[in-house]
């Protein structure tokens, strides 16, 4: 993206005479629009496979009536979620009230931006990746914070407190299990970290330095399924529980972008996942099929594999209760994600 | 207008570290207050940083910002901690009411 | 103006209206929300300054620490949830007018100082020079803060406790 712009300032063409800053402004703001158009449009293949996915495995169909075996399902869904009326509880914050699901959204497109889709075009090649993407992935604990209070009910309260300290706890193991795989290529930038994967599927960081890579994948997996609320840890989301947690009262567009938000943030921790440990947009035939474009298609691909894996495990696994997922975050996973960084470093040394 | 240089940084410096100050002698509320004590935390680290980068060519300034953000989050969670004490005891957080130590 | 001016002037505008949101507001939890973003703009602010570790430490920290932190001890502060939370201020005047004697005496300082500038430069990545530094020259402040963080978090987790009497 970057030098998009500065090739475009650069050159002598029809947009010399405008202000450099007002071209800058407005193709970020174009790259901007774009990220959230591709979230949307990953929510609606997110929501149709989930349906999908957790029919088959119930021994039944799914959508199957709008559009061919249900394929516009969501979008009619879309559809029928921006044309409901909004509903503010009455004593209820109203700016707060629309404030929070934009902000969760804010945070899961700011995250979209900086993972490595591909080795030729990037959006933004920050040299501190990961680290931004964690940054950033914790400003959805404020916003779950504020729309639990904003909706004034006790039960969006209570449903966004343990969600945001659910969030809050895992984000340690999420942060400990990819610092075993940062020691070992020497640099927070996401391109390094695929370039020092490159070769076949034996190269992938997942299975370097066997055993502990692959602990530290599936205590990474585990904590970003609590960081994004899916089952077994979405007490906060779960029905029978709290009504829909800090969700109750919204509906229409606001519950809308929070579905958005939430799938955009599956699809963040998964790519995080798959650049990670899974060789980003390498392919794991080593030079076949590997490119510019076919990188797309590897890194999206990892992705979404690691969402249906994500997705069988909802439609599986019973719910964790609070206090055993306290347990699992801070006397399971921590201890194991240092053990890990402990003998990964021991490892490298002699 | 002038190019944006070291005094610009300064002046934003300042404004934060006056609007912090302003929290933290005219507020009621201990928590309000706190708020007002991150801000001018952050005002000065500003300052650190911009010093590093136009009267420096090192990072000394850079390392200095990491230690003081390390210190102001252990200073808040001891700061809370303070403060959810004294509204277990009290009832309230208004710190005019917080005086049983005044002779 | 350039883009960097431009930047800054946005980011600094963001900073400083929502710090006066902080300040001017009566709701605790929109003071929160000011706060929120007034981080978020000192953030970019580190950017400009080329410091983008930092930038990234200011909102893991700042935003996803003590904003949370400083979330629930309003909270857990009030008599019942739902209750509008308000707060007061005393002598606001006064207060304001040495606010005011302050920012000028500071602004004054910073335009006729005769700061001895260094030439720019390029801006560079700094996560590896921290690293090294870290370990290299600041090894000793890098343990102490360490054990610091410690004490902290023993004695804030024992002072928070529920204590039965």
């Amino acid at each position: 993206m970057q030098e998009l712009i500065a090739s475009i300032l650069a050159g002598e063409n029809f947009l010399s005479d405008v202000p450099p800053v007002l071209i800058t402004v407005v193709f970020m703001s174009a790259a901007g629009l774009l990220f959230a158009s591709l979230a949307a449009i990953n929510a609606l293949i997110a929501v149709y496979l989930e349906r999908k996915v957790s029919a088959h495995m119930q021994d039944r169909l799914g959508p199957m009536e709008v559009g061919p075996h249900g394929t516009l399902q969501t979008l009619a869904d879309a559809v029928k979620l921006l044309l409901k009326e909004d509903i503010v509880p009455q004593n209820a914050d109203r700016f707060l009230h629309t404030l929070a699901p934009f902000l969760v959204f804010a945070a899961a497109i700011g995250a979209l931006v900086a993972l490595p889709y591909s080795s030729a075009f990037l959006f933004a090649n920050f040299d501190i990746g990961v680290l931004f993407v964690i940054s950033i992935t914790s400003l959805t604990v404020i916003a779950i914070i504020i729309a639990g209070w904003a909706s004034n009910n006790k039960w969006s309260l209570l449903g966004g407190m343990r969600s945001a300290a659910q969030i809050v706890s895992y984000e340690i193991p999420t942060a400990l299990a990819l610092l075993v795989i940062i020691m070992q290529v020497g640099s927070l930038n996401f391109q390094q970290i695929a370039t020092a994967q490159t070769g076949w599927f034996w190269h992938w960081h997942v299975f370097q330095f066997f055993p502990f890579n692959l602990i530290a994948f599936l205590i990474f997996f585990v904590a970003s399924l609590a960081e994004v609320n899916r089952t077994p840890f979405d007490l906060p989301e779960a029905e029978s529980e709290l009504v829909a947690g800090f969700m109750t009262e919204y509906s229409g567009f606001k519950w809308a972008v929070f579905m958005l938000s939430e799938y955009a943030n599956m699809i963040v921790v998964t790519g995080v996942g798959a650049a990670v440990f899974l060789g980003a947009h390498q392919s794991p035939f080593g030079n076949f099929m590997n490119g510019g474009v076919w990188g797309v298609f590897w890194f999206v691909g990892k992705a979404y594999g690691l969402v249906l894996v994500q997705i069988w495990l909802r439609w599986t696994l019973p719910r964790l209760r609070v206090d055993q997922l306290m347990y699992t975050s801070w006397k399971v996973l921590t201890p194991f994600a240092f053990a890990c960084i402990f003998a990964v470093g021991l490892w490298m040394i002699l | 207008m002038t190019p944006v240089g070291l005094p610009h940084f300064l002046i934003l410096s300042a404004a934060l570290f006056c609007l912090g100050l302003l929290a933290v002698i005219s507020k009621k509320n201990a928590v309000t207050v706190l708020m007002g004590v991150e801000l001018i935390i952050n005002a000065a680290n500003i300052n650190f940083i911009a010093f590093s980068r136009y009267v420096d060519n090192d990072l000394d300034g850079q390392m200095f910002g990491v230690f003081v953000i390390i210190a102001a989050a252990a200073g808040a969670a001891v700061a809370l901690a303070i403060v959810l004490n004294i509204y277990q005891r009290m009832k309230s957080v208004n710190l005019d009411e917080a005086d049983s130590l005044a002779g | 103006m350039t883009t960097f001016d431009f930047t800054f002037y946005a980011f600094s505008i963001l900073t400083l209206l929502s710090a006066s949101v902080m300040v001017f507001s009566k709701n605790l939890i929109h003071c929160a929300v000011g706060l929120l973003f007034a981080f978020f703009g000192i953030a970019g602010i580190y950017v400009l300054l080329a410091a983008d570790f930092l930038a990234a430490v200011q909102v893991l920290i700042y935003v996803g620490g003590i904003l949370v932190l400083l979330l629930f001890g309003v909270m857990l502060s009030q008599r019942i949830a739902g209750v509008n939370i308000e707060t007061g201020t005393l002598q606001f005047i006064p207060a304001l007018l040495v606010c005011g004697v302050v920012f000028a005496i500071l602004t004054h300082l910073a335009l006729k100082t005769r700061w001895s500038l260094m030439p720019l430069a390029e801006m560079a990545p700094t996560s590896r020079t921290i690293g090294n530094l870290l370990m290299t020259e600041y090894l000793l402040p890098f343990e102490i803060i360490s054990i610091l963080l410690l004490a902290a978090l023993v004695g804030a987790a024992f002072m928070a406790r529920r204590e039965a009497r």
